[in-house]
């Protein structure tokens, strides 16, 4: 397993958001994080990276990492992308992904090729794109940079129906590459990259098992999750 | 319309002042979130360095050396009592402010209360004929070093890798480590680069007010505070704009009007920003 979270526990503002969380991500593939909105999925990806205090144990790649700065997280390859994006507004596309550059070659190559559109806009303030496009430059700033684990939060978050697509089939090629640890409300993009699923609620683990057991199992995906397990289905 | 030339000149040289100390202020609280109450003690640090040093070394090694100790100042307070609290943000406040209390006590108790004269350059006591007003050269030498200290910090800001992650890192700093970068050494930047601008204050204050006193830093600091809200929290070009208007307004308003009216007229410039723009002229962007 590449990630090991065990019991995994956070409290923030007097409130206790994670109750022991505990799941394993595999060291390939996409495993989702599900859950109703405000369970704790964010703070779990935020806890796990070391931006909120938290107590348990989290094991990346076989050490433990709570208390760790989240730059050396980081730099030893565990990648993050926000939800909402985090684009550095006032930075143009070029500038926001010179800054994530911390290798001495950074895989431009692959970055435009998956998003040609970034080359084009290299000279815009990233906080005059579209929000797919600084999507794209979210997504992008990571994959300059080899990393071993990426965890993604809510990637297709308001999105247009075509955005979300390019999106899930972007991360769809990174998934081959890189295992991902992914927090995603639409279901559609979960049943077609997901292998593995964690359900997570009122801040505890519901669930874990496969993806594709969860998402046929309408009993399941309805209580845990709000939805028939048709939801997302094309 | 020589008062009117004078009057500009003059209240340029008080805002290229107003500037040197705010952009570093108006940095440190951008990027690290710091509100330095101790950034005047950096400005009496570089002045009494400067002093100091002058009648031994003459008046250029003792300016390089006034700035580098207010350098160094700036990033040991920053690595030895702020780093420890930028999550106790009370705490933070309280050691800034006891600092900048406990600095002035400390130069009085060396060099006493009292203000020293400030040694200068002869030429810098001249007065240049400009529209029919005599200004006297040193706030031109002012104008042109605030003028040299903007250009080098937006070439900094927009052509360095630090310069990339303090513009970042204004915006969101988690977001920067998140990228694996450790903003702390640019935390530490930022207070040297603060220092060091304030220290050129104080030997530029010198020069200005012909005299430095322990509590000089704290004067100036006020204006200089108001002057970053002005412009906008960690914006090096707001801040100039700021200055520039806080400057000439206090000039023109004690001339024209009653002694005392012009810091009532910055400090209601001040109110009229907040008002109409609550993140000041220029926002929370590290502009370059």
């Amino acid at each position: 397993m590449i990630l090991q979270v065990t019991d995994l526990s956070v409290r923030l503002g007097g409130s206790h958001i994670l109750q022991g969380v505990s799941f394993d991500v595999a060291p390939t593939g996409v495993t989702a994080l599900l859950g109703r909105n405000g369970v704790g999925k964010t703070t779990t990806l935020r806890a796990v990276l070391g931006e909120v205090p938290a107590s348990g144990a989290v094991s990346y790649d076989g050490r433990p990492v709570l208390g760790r700065p989240t730059h050396k997280l980081v730099r030893d390859g565990l990648a993050y992308v926000p939800e909402d994006r985090c684009v550095f507004a006032g930075l143009t596309v070029a500038e926001n992904l010179r800054l994530a550059s911390r290798v001495p070659d950074p895989d431009f190559e692959l970055v435009h090729d998956l998003f040609p559109e970034l080359r084009e806009r290299a000279g815009q303030r990233a906080g005059t794109l579209s929000g797919g496009q600084q999507q794209m430059v979210a997504i992008a700033r990571v994959l300059l940079n080899p990393n071993r684990l990426l965890l993604v939060d809510e990637p297709t978050k308001g999105l247009a129906p075509a955005v979300v697509t390019a999106v899930a089939g972007v991360l769809e090629r990174v998934a081959s590459r890189v295992p991902i640890l992914l927090v995603e409300q639409n279901l559609a993009v979960v049943r077609r990259l997901a292998t593995d699923a964690v359900v997570l609620e009122a801040g505890r683990t519901a669930w874990h098992g496969r993806a594709a057991d969860l998402l046929s199992d309408a009993d399941a995906t309805k209580s845990l999750l709000g939805v028939g397990s048709t939801a997302g289905r094309h | 319309m020589s008062t009117v030339v004078l009057l500009t000149l003059t209240g340029l040289g008080l805002a290229a002042l107003y500037f040197l100390i705010a952009s570093g202020l108006s940095l440190v609280f951008g990027l690290a979130g710091v509100l330095n109450f101790a950034h005047g003690l950096f400005l009496s640090v570089g002045a009494y360095a400067t002093w100091w040093a002058a009648p031994r070394w003459g008046w250029l090694p003792a300016l390089a050396f006034g700035v580098a100790v207010a350098a160094a100042t700036g990033a040991l307070v920053e690595l030895v009592l702020i780093r420890p609290l930028y999550t106790r943000h009370t705490e933070q406040v309280l050691v800034t402010v006891g600092l900048s209390l406990a600095g002035v006590a400390l130069l009085q108790s060396v060099w006493g209360a009292d203000a020293r004269v400030f040694p200068r350059p002869s030429w810098t006591s001249s007065v240049v004929g400009v529209g029919g007003a005599q200004v006297p050269a040193d706030r031109f030498l002012l104008i042109g070093v605030a003028v040299l200290v903007l250009l080098g910090l937006l070439a900094f800001l927009r052509f360095t890798r630090y310069g990339l992650i303090i513009r970042a890192g204004v915006e969101n700093r988690a977001m920067v480590s998140a990228l694996g970068i450790d903003v702390r050494n640019a935390f530490t930047l930022v207070f040297a680069i603060g220092g060091a601008l304030a220290g050129l204050a104080g030997i530029l204050a010198g020069m200005y007010f012909s005299s430095i006193s322990p509590g000089q830093g704290a004067a100036l600091l006020i204006f200089a505070f108001i002057v970053v809200v002005i412009g906008g929290l960690g914006s090096v070009a707001g801040a100039a704009g700021a200055a520039v208007a806080v400057g000439l307004l206090q000039q023109f308003v004690n001339y024209y009007g009653t002694a005392g009216a012009g810091d009532v007229s910055v400090v209601a410039l001040l109110a009229v920003v907040l008002l109409l723009r609550p993140t000041g002229l220029a926002g929370k962007v590290a502009t370059a």
